[in-house]
């Protein structure tokens, strides 16, 4: 699968049964238990012992399952409702993608608290090496055969599992924390690279390597990254990527935060997305409770995702172009920035993190002279793109920097589990807003701009045109804003609607119980990705029936993207590592969760 | 009072010009700093230093303070004397070069015959500042920074003499002053030696280590390389210390292709300071404008860029100067 062979991608079919059926015709229907879920895709319990097989035939078969998009684990023993499901303490789960097909299919395994191991799939898809050592990290489930299996997230003397449900999630449950010298010292030398670990020389036949610690201070790496180089000269001769130093925990915080009030906790996952990343927690909550929300919901939704796609891409440019040694672009990349967000703090009330979506809703519809801020915004917009393009990005010397540099193609993208401008910019077609239309992105005109190449300077390329085609579609929006009300008319929106509750003492106890506790979700599993500002993200929600998730899994984008750093960069240089992870454009927050 | 001879009084004179201009290098040089900030700022749609004093001018009374005042810290791990001796390389090596620049007719510190050739000198010295920093500061990214700037000033220096020995040839001599008055008879040396003018000027900014040939100390890859364990006032000897290169290398600029203290077409030859001052702020006004305006090659693009490029080009052009004298005689 190349650039060259342009790839037909059918409507998405949600639920598709077609893998079921030649799953079943391969290995016998008795081999597989289906979970009904509102995921939107079959959910297949398999035996561990027939997993390895299933997964080389699904990555195999015609119109291949070509991305593993996620993989982790749930702590299934508190679990109360899951009738009909097999026994098991934990679950891992594997989430995987076909383009071809444009659907996806989901293979569970069921382990028993005695017995946490699990087969590695590092040979089927190079990605699930990190997936693997997050889940044993945050599970305590051993993957025999994975090439490396320590801690990512915490630090390497963390004792316990997270994510388990036995380990606390307050810090008020711990001993007061304290850093004495002595543990100072522990920890560094634990955080100490050593070569032999990772299966690396100290030397090669004529010469000596180098081995630089390049972050988790560095102006170039993007947040608290660290990334090791073996070095011969200024040659990378090979690298390990450190992540972890940014990990909060999100994905446990959501296990004791209601379904509301998690919500901004969502702004801080890719910091740089603002309310973007609010949306696909809310659609897949909302999936949940079987809310439909009103259009206006859905266009107000829209247009200011598009906002914060803008402000994230603008951010990219400006700090890519600086990555690459112009200083000045990224000061007026923040002047525009600034006008983006006069139409967003005049919305929303905040900048950065509003956390204004609301299940089945948006929190205040939008106000009187919206029209006009948004049209300001958008008649300034283009001629500043077009100067950067014609001032920056048609410069020769940055072209010489990224032209053919950290190239990769569609097949490599999609093994590592590449989403978003990074895999468009290999030159293919798929962009969820067209490929899975949500919440109503169908019903707008726009292209989704390609590159073919796969290089440094491909991957600016996109995004710059993306951020056209975003105002385009924010343009939609202001001449196409329905009427109607901003939330729906449903009882498990938050805030609940009051109008009824001073009529009759059931509704105001209701509505009392909705604000204090929040809301209780139905039971069942449900999903949602959408196409963010730096690839795919989604949450896979389990609702156990109660006010908070049971276990609330957010899939970044840019966990792939650092994963895939090692098999692009070998051979190299230095100037080209920085000018690549500019490209790359992630933030530590959107990798550690 | 025998021994106040007018020999005496010619030293007391030549000594007190010497220190003026000393002085005058030193002072602009800080003050560069912000100057360069506040252009900066104004390219780039915001203020700059703007709070200190009117026009945030007395910003450099504050930053001078602040670095007198911080502690002289040398980092554990590092070769003390070689660690200090760096910075005191970095600022003197250029600054003495200085000595050389005929500022007006009458006002030079040593008129040297190979004026020219002391200034080549000088700023091979100038590497050892960034050698000897990178390699005593024990640090990987400091000795990175160190190995570029070696490469670098080996490649840049070639033809640094090279794109001047035009001007020898025509001229005939070493000395500044002459090179000067030449230029007043014949025609200034942007013209006849244009070729010469781009490439020195190209490998003067890369002899300052000024963007885009900041490689040594590039912030984005290197966090700033060679000066990365310094503090303080060692670290403002390497700061001030760039910025005498700039000022030496726009001197320069003024007075071998620019007619020095002269101005176009003689206008007012009696503010011969003057057009020496004005011309040399041109270029160092040029200098901030190229950091502003243009990314950085990678390292070894700019090799390419010199090796294949600028030195051809300057051995071209001294064949056809060469050509050309040796046709008019």
């Amino acid at each position: 699968m190349t650039a060259d062979t342009a790839l037909y991608i059918p409507p998405h079919k949600a639920d598709d049964q077609e893998v079921v059926v030649e799953l079943h015709n391969r290995f016998g229907a008795e081999a597989f238990s289906a979970q009904s879920t509102v995921t939107g895709m079959p959910v297949l319990w398999v035996q561990r012992a027939r997993l390895i097989e299933i997964l080389t035939f699904l990555r195999q078969m015609p119109k291949p399952y070509v991305m593993l998009y996620d993989l982790h684990g749930v702590d299934e023993r508190l679990r109360t409702k899951r009738r009909g499901l097999p026994d098991a303490d934990f679950t891992v789960f594997y989430h995987l993608i076909s383009i071809e097909r444009n659907s996806d299919v989901m293979l569970k395994v069921a382990l028993s608290e005695s017995d946490l191991s699990m087969p590695t799939v590092t040979g089927i898809w190079p990605n699930a090496n990190w997936y693997e050592r997050e889940v044993w990290d945050m599970f305590g489930i051993d993957f025999p055969g994975h090439p490396h299996l320590t801690r990512i997230m915490m630090p390497p003397t963390w004792e316990g599992h997270p994510l388990r449900k036995d380990f606390p999630a307050r810090a008020t449950e711990f001993d007061p924390y304290s850093l004495t010298l002595a543990k100072q010292q522990l920890e560094e030398e634990a955080a100490r690279f050593r070569p032999e670990d990772w299966g690396m020389k100290r030397s090669g036949t004529n010469e000596d390597y180098m081995f630089l610690n390049l972050g988790p201070n560095h102006p170039s790496a993007h947040g608290a990254f660290r990334i090791i180089l073996q070095l011969d000269g200024e040659e990378i001769v090979d690298c390990v990527p450190d992540i972890g130093y940014h990990h909060r925990g999100a994905e446990k915080m959501a296990e004791r935060q209601s379904w509301h009030s998690y919500i901004p906790y969502t702004d801080r996952i890719d910091y740089l997305g603002g309310v973007m990343n609010n949306l696909p927690y809310v659609l897949s909550v909302e999936k949940l409770a079987g809310i439909t929300v009103p259009d206006r919901v859905n266009v107000i939704r829209i247009m200011m995702s598009e906002f914060f796609r803008i402000t994230s891409h603008l951010l990219f440019l400006g700090t890519y172009i600086q990555d690459v040694g112009a200083m000045t672009p990224v000061f007026f990349t923040f002047t525009d920035r600034q006008r983006a967000y006069t139409v967003i703090e005049a919305v929303t009330g905040f900048r950065l993190h509003p956390a204004w979506f609301r299940i089945g809703g948006v929190a205040h519809d939008l106000p009187r002279g919206w029209e006009k801020l948004v049209k300001d915004f958008i008649d300034w917009m283009p001629k500043r793109l077009d100067e950067y393009t014609k001032a920056a990005l048609q410069n020769s010397i940055l072209k010489g920097r990224t032209v053919g540099v950290a190239a990769y193609n569609t097949k490599e993208a999609l093994e590592w589990g590449v989403t978003g401008p990074s895999l468009r910019a290999t030159g293919l077609d798929f962009d969820l807003r067209k490929a899975r239309p949500y919440s109503g992105y169908e019903n707008f005109e726009f292209e989704v701009p390609l590159a073919h190449d796969g290089d440094a300077y491909d991957r600016c390329i996109v995004r710059v045109e993306e951020m056209r085609q975003s105002l385009k579609i924010i343009e939609q929006c202001m001449r196409n804003m329905p009427a109607g009300p901003y939330k729906a008319d449903h009882p498990l929106t938050t805030p609940p609607p009051k109008e009824r509750t001073l009529q009759h003492i059931e509704t105001l106890i209701t509505h009392f119980l909705q604000v204090s506790w929040g809301p209780v979700m139905p039971a069942n599993e449900s999903f949602q990705m959408i196409e963010a500002t730096k690839g795919i993200n989604s949450y896979y929600l389990t609702s156990d029936g109660g006010t908070m998730s049971y276990r609330t899994r957010i899939r970044t984008p840019s966990y792939p993207h650092l994963q895939q750093i090692p098999s692009v960069i070998k051979g190299s240089m230095v100037a080209d590592l920085i000018a690549y992870l500019g490209s790359i454009d992630f933030v530590m927050a959107d990798v550690d969760r | 009072m025998t021994w106040f001879t007018p020999e005496v009084i010619d030293s007391i004179i030549a000594v007190v010009k010497a220190i003026v201009v000393l002085l005058a290098v030193v002072v602009c040089g800080a003050l560069l700093s912000f100057v360069e900030r506040r252009l900066l700022g104004w390219w780039q749609d915001r203020y700059g230093p703007n709070r200190v004093g009117p026009f945030g001018m007395f910003q450099i009374a504050a930053d001078m303070l602040k670095m007198f005042f911080k502690e002289d810290w040398n980092p554990p791990f590092v070769d003390r004397v070689i660690f200090t001796l760096a910075p005191v390389v970095a600022m003197s090596a250029l600054l003495i070069a200085f000595s050389v620049i005929p500022v007006t007719q009458t006002w030079v510190v040593a008129d040297l015959n190979i004026g020219l050739l002391f200034f080549f000198a000088m700023a091979g010295l100038s590497v050892y500042a960034v050698l000897f920093a990178g390699w005593s500061s024990n640090n990987k990214y400091a000795l990175l920074g160190s190995l570029r700037a070696s490469a670098q000033t080996v490649s840049y220096e070639v033809f640094l003499g090279l794109s001047l020995m035009g001007i020898v040839v025509q001229v005939g001599s070493f000395n500044m002053g002459d090179i000067v008055k030449y230029q007043a008879d014949h025609l200034w040396f942007i013209i006849p030696q244009f070729f010469g003018f781009c490439t020195f000027f190209i490998a003067g900014v890369a002899v300052t280590h000024r963007h885009p040939f900041d490689q040594p100390e590039a912030e984005q890859e290197l966090a700033d390389g060679y000066h990365i364990e310094y503090a303080g006032m060692k670290w403002g000897m390497f700061f001030v210390g760039e910025y005498i290169g700039i000022i030496l290398i726009s001197a320069l600029l003024v007075t071998l292709f620019f007619g020095g203290w002269h101005g176009p077409f003689d206008i007012l030859p009696q503010l011969s300071f003057m057009w020496f001052a004005l011309k040399t702020a041109f270029f160092i006004m040029l200098f901030i404008l190229l950091r502003a305006s243009i990314p950085r090659p990678r390292y070894d693009q700019v090799m390419d860029f010199s090796w294949k490029f600028c030195l051809p080009l300057t051995l071209i052009n001294l064949l056809v100067t060469a050509a050309v004298v040796l046709a008019a005689q």
